[in-house]
Formats: C-alpha cells, structure tokens, sequence
C-alpha cells in the first residue's frame, strides 16, 4: 500500500481514538456522579437546610451549600469582570502592542493563572489575621475573585489582540475617544467575555481549596458578608469522607446538583454568545 | 419591538427637506487642507519627506504612486490616525483651514476628526445594527434624540443609495451585508456626522467592478459638498474621476497639479515613467 495512505490512515486512527478517550471520560464521570447520586437525591435535599444530625445520615438538605456557592460565584465573578475588562482594554487599546508594561502584566498575570487555589486561599487566610477578619462569605468572594481575575483576564485578552484595528480606526476616524470606543471593542470582544466568563464560573463553582480557609462553613444560609457560609464542593468533601455510605451517597447527590449547575450556566452563556455575536465582523 | 418601532416611523416617509444637526453645520467658505513641510518618520526612519501640498476643497484629489511610497501614511496624517502606528514621529504642520491639525490637543482632535471623514480600504462595520451603524457617529456627538436620529439614519443611507435595499432590516447585523454594500454603509457613516473632507483609502479596491462604479459615481456627486481625497492604485480610476492629483515618490512629493495637466502633460520625469508604467 502507499505510504502516504498508510500515514494518512494512521493520523485519522490517532484522531479517533483521543476523541473516543475524551468522550468515554466525559461519559463515565457523569455516568458515575449521576448513578450514585440520583438514587439518594430527593426534593428534601435541594429545598431544605440540613436538620440536626445530617451529617451521620439524618434528614434534611444542603441547601446552605447550593446558596453559598452561587452568591460566591454571581459575586467574584460580577467583581471580577468589573476589574479584568478595563485591564483588557487598556493592554490592548492604549498600550502599544511593544509595550513593556503591557509585556510584563500579561507575564504576571500568567503567572498568577498557574498559581493553585490553595496558595491564593492560604494568601487570603494570612490577609484576614492581618486585617482581623473571620471567616465568611466575604472572605470567600475576595479570594474567588482573585483566582478569577488571571482567567477573565488572559481569556479575554487571546480575543482581544486579534480585534481588528481596523475598527478602532474607523471608529475613531468618527471623532470618537478611546473611552467611547471601549463600546465598539466590547461588543467585538463580547463571545470573548462569555467564554471567560464561564470559565472562571466553572473554576470558582468547583473550588474546595479556596474557600475552604476564607468562607469556613456554616448550616445556615448566610444573611451578611460577614458570616460564615457553605459551599457545594466543600459540602461534597466532607460528605463524602464520612465513614457512613449513606453519607457517602448524599455527596453524589451534591455533585450531580453541583454538575446541572454548571451544565445550565455553560448552556445559558452559549445562548448568550450566540446573541451577542451576530453583530461581530469577521 | 425595535423593529416595530423603527418601521413605524419609517413608514410615514413624507420627503420632506433634510437638515443636518446644527453642529454638523459646513463653515460658509469650503476650508483647504494645508500640508506644510510635513515630516514623518516611523522607529527612525522616513516615511514622508517635507511634503508641502494644498488640497483643495470640493475636488477629488488623487494620491498616485508606488506601492510602500507613502500614499497610505500621508492619509492618515491628514486625520491624524498616525498617531496609532508605532514609534511615530512627525515634525511640521497639517492645517485645515486655519486649525492646525498635526499640533492639536487630544480634545480638539475628536472635532477635526469629525470634520475629516474616512472611507477605510476593506469596510468595516462597526459590530453592530445597520441602524447602530450610522446613529454611533451622531451619538458620539451628542445627539440624542431618537427622531432625530432616525431622520439623520433614513437621509445618509439615501444618500448612498443603500436605503431600499435595507429599509426592512434596519436592526439586522451590518456585517450581514454583501461587501459593496458595507462600503457604502461605511460611507453614509462617514457622512452621517457632516464632515468638510473625506479620506478614501483604496476605498473600491476590495469591490467588485460593480459596487466600485457606484462608489466612484458616488464619489463623483459627493464633491460638491464635501473635498474628498483618494489614495488610488488604480491610474484608470484616477483618470475618470481626479480633479487634482498627487504624485508621490518614495515619502517625497514629486508632482502635483490639475489631473489634466499631471496625466496629459507630466513635467517630471519620474511622473512620466510611472504614467507609462516604466515603475510600479
């Protein structure tokens, strides 16, 4: 047979093969979270707080988790975005491309990008003794929002430099200012900030470490900053180092409920890409 | 519901008279642009070389030269867009009527620029509606009105003859239009905020022959009102529709003088050899 046939071959064989890994490990994770799960989830554990006893295998929920977890996710990345796209449009409208500042931020913050959780938790844990705070959502928000920060960041960034100048031109060439040209660049940029965007939604939903140090863990669902909060990962790990294998269970339940939240948001931010996109030139 | 809006208010189409914004107002005599030993030169080296040219008003003035002579840069110097290119570095005057432009403050700039339109080489839209296309312009510059808005919207797009080919989708993705049609909407964008000067760079190059005719016819019937200069590869087109013409050189201005005289009559050699296409 030709050779060329034969490598050809060879290289699509390889293609198949790493997307059948990939789609098996997609398969078998929820395949697994969702066997386990399913069968001790029930209504009573999404709607209700967890009764006494809970965590040797009484009743009640973690609806504490669910809340806690999502005010920490809508608010670090709500702040997030707010700090991260005025860096963006500063890299790359009013540095030049050269620049050496602009050489050294993107270093730090890919820097900051591979730092783990863990770091940033004990950061903020050793920030809070300093400041004499406690542990709570607040804690828990600031250090989600500064794991955050690098993704938005460098993700939006990648999108950034291929804008095309074109455009700042024209715009511009109209009498615009760089502010009001930050309009035109967001709306270029805007599949650019949702993918972001649902990443550092899915880093900071999936982050135990983080908050492990700065949100603590609480039974109840927090009414200020300033109190302590539960969080689904966290609520996951506990539950599932339990001895007790109904425990064990009810930690999969947590993780499917932790699973179709992700699902939801990353479904919603296409939808939204898809909307927002239909104005991008090409 | 935009949508509906929109169609509404378009629908009672009554032709009645179109008045620009009073801030878009034309000064009563037409103003020149003035290029006084300009200089220009990018990490060291030059671009442009003391180029003293006067545009004038309500002609189409053709830049002609080589590839990489500086047609392009000396453009953008007209409006400042040179600003952006890296390591720029510029020495005498650009003026429009008496304002100078190469030596203005940043906030003046946004008003000259207003009063100096481009027409860039491949268009592009802004990423958004044909609507939004159009009102950004005027938005920028305070005007806020929405009936207003609308008026100016339905009058430039006339202007450029692209309004009952989008009339009904006004709200639609810019970018959804064939690519002549872009230009023009890029054009009426332009024209939209009343400048005294439009810049075209190669603005028909990316067209097909089609859609680069109505541009060039477009052109044509523009410079009555406003001064439109060119930078054009193409010498035929420079032929059909130049009033006054350009030539530059390696960054240096080599001929300049009525498209008659420079095409029919070139005093310079150099002008000669790259009219007979000796360079290119």
């Amino acid at each position: 047979m030709n050779k060329l046939v034969v490598k050809e071959r060879f290289a699509r064989l390889l293609m198949y093969l790493s997307i059948t890994v990939v789609l098996i490990l997609v398969a078998s994770i929820i395949w697994t979270v969702f066997k386990r799960g399913f069968r001790s989830l029930s209504w009573e554990m999404v709607s209700s707080l967890p009764g006494g006893g809970f965590y040797i295998g009484k009743s009640g929920g973690f609806l504490n988790a669910i809340v806690g977890s999502l005010y920490i996710v809508l608010a670090s990345t709500a702040i997030g975005l707010i700090i991260s796209i005025p860096v963006v449009f500063f890299l790359n409208v009013y540095l030049k491309s050269k620049s050496k500042l602009a050489y050294v931020a993107r270093l730090a913050f890919d820097v900051l990008f591979g730092i783990p959780s863990i770091v940033y938790g004990a950061f903020a844990f050793t920030l809070m003794i300093y400041l004499g705070l406690r542990t709570s959502l607040l804690g828990g928000i600031i250090v989600e929002t500064l794991l955050i920060i690098p993704i938005l960041i460098r993700s939006m960034d990648e999108v950034a430099k291929n804008f095309p100048r074109d455009l700042l031109d024209a715009s511009f060439s109209l009498g615009a200012t760089r502010w009001e040209t930050m309009g035109v660049v967001m709306r270029q940029i805007a599949p650019g900030i949702a993918t972001a965007t649902l990443l550092s939604v899915g880093r900071s939903i999936g982050d135990a470490a983080g908050v492990m140090f700065t949100a603590g863990f609480s039974d109840t669902i927090p009414t200020s900053l300033s109190q302590q909060t539960a969080t689904l990962p966290l609520s996951i790990f506990f539950q599932l180092s339990a001895p007790q294998a109904e425990v064990q269970n009810r930690a999969y339940a947590a993780a499917v409920v932790l699973t179709i939240i992700v699902l939801i948001i990353s479904l919603l931010g296409r939808f939204i890409t898809n909307r927002f996109s239909k104005h991008k030139l090409r | 519901m935009r949508k509906f809006i929109l169609r509404k208010f378009f629908a009672n189409d009554n032709n009645e008279a179109f008045v620009p914004d009073a801030k878009f107002k034309h000064p009563d005599v037409a103003p020149e642009l003035t290029v006084d030993h300009f200089n220009l030169s990018i990490e060291g080296s030059p671009i442009l070389k003391d180029v003293s040219v006067t545009i004038p008003a309500n002609k189409i003035t053709c830049i002609i030269g080589p590839s990489g002579c500086g047609k392009s840069t000396l453009l953008k110097s007209l409006n400042r867009l040179s600003d952006t290119i890296e390591g720029v570095k510029t020495t005498g005057d650009i003026r429009i009527g008496d304002t100078s432009i190469a030596n203005c403050s940043m906030s003046d700039l946004v008003e000259l620029r207003r009063r100096i339109g481009l027409v860039p080489q491949r268009p592009t839209p802004l990423p958004m509606s044909i609507y939004g296309n159009i009102a950004y312009g005027c938005k920028i510059h305070g005007v806020s009105s929405r009936r207003e808005l609308r008026k100016i919207v339905r009058h430039y797009l006339k202007v450029v003859g692209l309004w009952d080919e989008v009339k009904d989708r006004l709200t639609s993705p810019a970018t959804k239009l064939s690519i002549g049609q872009q230009q023009r909407l890029c054009l009426a964008r332009s024209l939209a905020v009343e400048p005294e000067f439009i810049l075209a760079d190669e603005a028909t190059s990316a067209l097909d022959p089609v859609s680069s005719k109505i541009v060039e016819d477009l052109f044509v019937k523009l410079k009555e009102q406003y001064s439109i200069v060119m930078v054009t590869h193409t010498l035929r087109q420079a032929l059909r529709i130049a009033d006054y013409v350009i030539f530059i050189y390696m960054g240096e201005v080599i001929e300049v003088g009525d498209a008659q005289q420079v095409f029919k009559n070139p005093k310079n050699e150099l002008t000669q050899k790259y009219l007979s296409g000796a360079i290119s």
